[in-house]
């Protein structure tokens, strides 16, 4: 057995100072090696998510900026992703939003509306919701139903659905604060802040983009 | 000490889980369906496995006064690799996991293995230590996730069974832990016992 050192003050700073340059080096290498992979998953779920929640059916090309929105506490930055096609035309705008007030914290969603400002989907990005309750909000606010020829489509009469709802002619909040949304069963905190999280991404879909911190 | 009893004391004598009951946080917390308790096993099992090399190689060298914070170095290290890895290589599991995996560095296991057994034995008989403390920890956290996802979700590793049925939602839900955590390490020991 090697002689093991005595407790000084040196050898002690020695060894917890080499142990962590070689921790440090090791790390280095090993954030070297993935920190490419880690942005690229990053990328293609932001991607993945804005190509859900567009409208359908378009080819579009998209570019992102920034947008500071006035929230409760403060203003918050959004980012926007417009897409747009050849021409120039707008196809739709998705917004990545966020409400503080979840059950469980924030709650995260990209929110995609058409030129029109109509939602046209939305996808959680980030939530810590009650599983099986608040964590229903993925999938609760786009229903689906089986149509005639027994094909899945969105149900736009339920009461839970949002899409196709324009934040400005439509009410979005839950039918117990007076607006028009269904909240999900026995999980109304989150489904307030959900409905709050939609109308932070309107307001943010109808900033200006030159002067976009002014504009409210 | 034998390799015979090392592997005998991880996977058995001195189950982490059921006879130690150590790491009680992380097995509350993710066996909420049975590959969320088998990969969460599985990360512990490399870093304990890796941890106790390390520091099973430093144990001579390193000043008596200043080795919790080294082996917490060492511990931290490898969780961080985990982390890194898993994010970059297997982003679905890294989303349902990955607020717990930097808590494997504060695991009372992983810790507890270094100062208990590493720091005291050679090389090989730590990293087998490591290595079936780990296997211990996971069939635990694998055994508590099935029962629970079974129970709350009505599925086997994902795959359903019981149609469009709604699972006993208890048994994801925090409570529903506890509870089966419980009845499961009594059964056990009851079996342990007898046997």
């Amino acid at each position: 057995m090697a002689k093991k050192a005595e407790s000084t003050l040196f050898n002690m700073l020695l060894s917890l100072t080499l142990i962590a340059l070689v921790a440090s080096l090791a790390l280095a290498l090993v954030n070297n090696a993935t920190k490419g992979p880690i942005e690229e998953v990053n990328k293609a779920k932001v991607a993945e998510a804005i190509k859900k929640v567009l409208p359908e059916g378009k080819k579009y090309t998209v570019s992102a900026d920034t947008v500071t929105v006035k929230m409760a506490k403060g203003d918050a930055n959004l980012v926007r992703y417009t897409a747009t096609d050849d021409d120039g035309t707008l196809i739709g705008k998705a917004i990545e939003s966020f409400d503080d007030n979840g059950f469980g914290g924030r709650l995260t969603a990209m929110v995609g509306f058409d030129a029109e400002g109509n939602i046209s989907g939305y996808e959680i990005l980030g939530s810590s919701e009650t599983p099986g309750l608040g964590a229903k909000a993925d999938k609760w606010f786009k229903p689906t139903k089986v149509d005639n020829d027994g094909n899945m489509v969105n149900d736009l009469e339920s009461g839970r659905n949002v899409l196709g709802k324009n934040p400005s002619i439509n009410k979005i909040s839950v039918k117990k604060d007076g607006g028009e949304i269904d909240a999900i069963t026995g999980s109304t905190i989150t489904s307030r802040a959900f409905c709050r999280l939609v109308e932070t991404a309107y307001t943010a879909f109808n900033t200006d983009t030159e002067k976009g911190d002014k504009e409210q | 000490m034998k390799a015979k009893d090392i592997i005998k004391n991880g996977l058995i004598k001195e189950n982490p889980t059921w006879v130690l009951i150590l790491g009680m946080c992380p097995t509350l917390a993710t066996t909420t369906s049975a590959i969320n308790g088998l990969c969460m096993g599985l990360a512990t099992t490399f870093v304990l496995m890796m941890s106790n090399i390390v520091i099973s190689l430093l144990k001579s060298v390193v000043p008596d006064k200043v080795r919790i914070p080294c082996f917490i170095v060492v511990i931290a290290t490898f969780v961080t690799i985990v982390q890194m890895v898993m994010q970059g290589f297997i982003p679905d599991l890294y989303a349902s996991l990955g607020l717990f995996i930097p808590l494997i560095v504060v695991n009372c296991i992983v810790l507890g293995r270094a100062e208990a057994f590493a720091s005291k034995n050679n090389v090989w008989h730590s990293f087998l230590d490591g290595l079936f403390m780990g296997l211990g920890f996971t069939w635990a956290l694998t055994l508590l996730g099935i029962v629970r996802e079974a129970l709350g979700a009505g599925s086997f590793f994902g795959v359903n069974f019981i149609g469009g049925a709604d699972g006993m939602l208890l048994f994801i839900l925090a409570p529903g832990g506890f509870i089966c955590l419980g009845l499961l390490m009594a059964l056990i020991n009851h079996i342990r016992k007898t046997k």
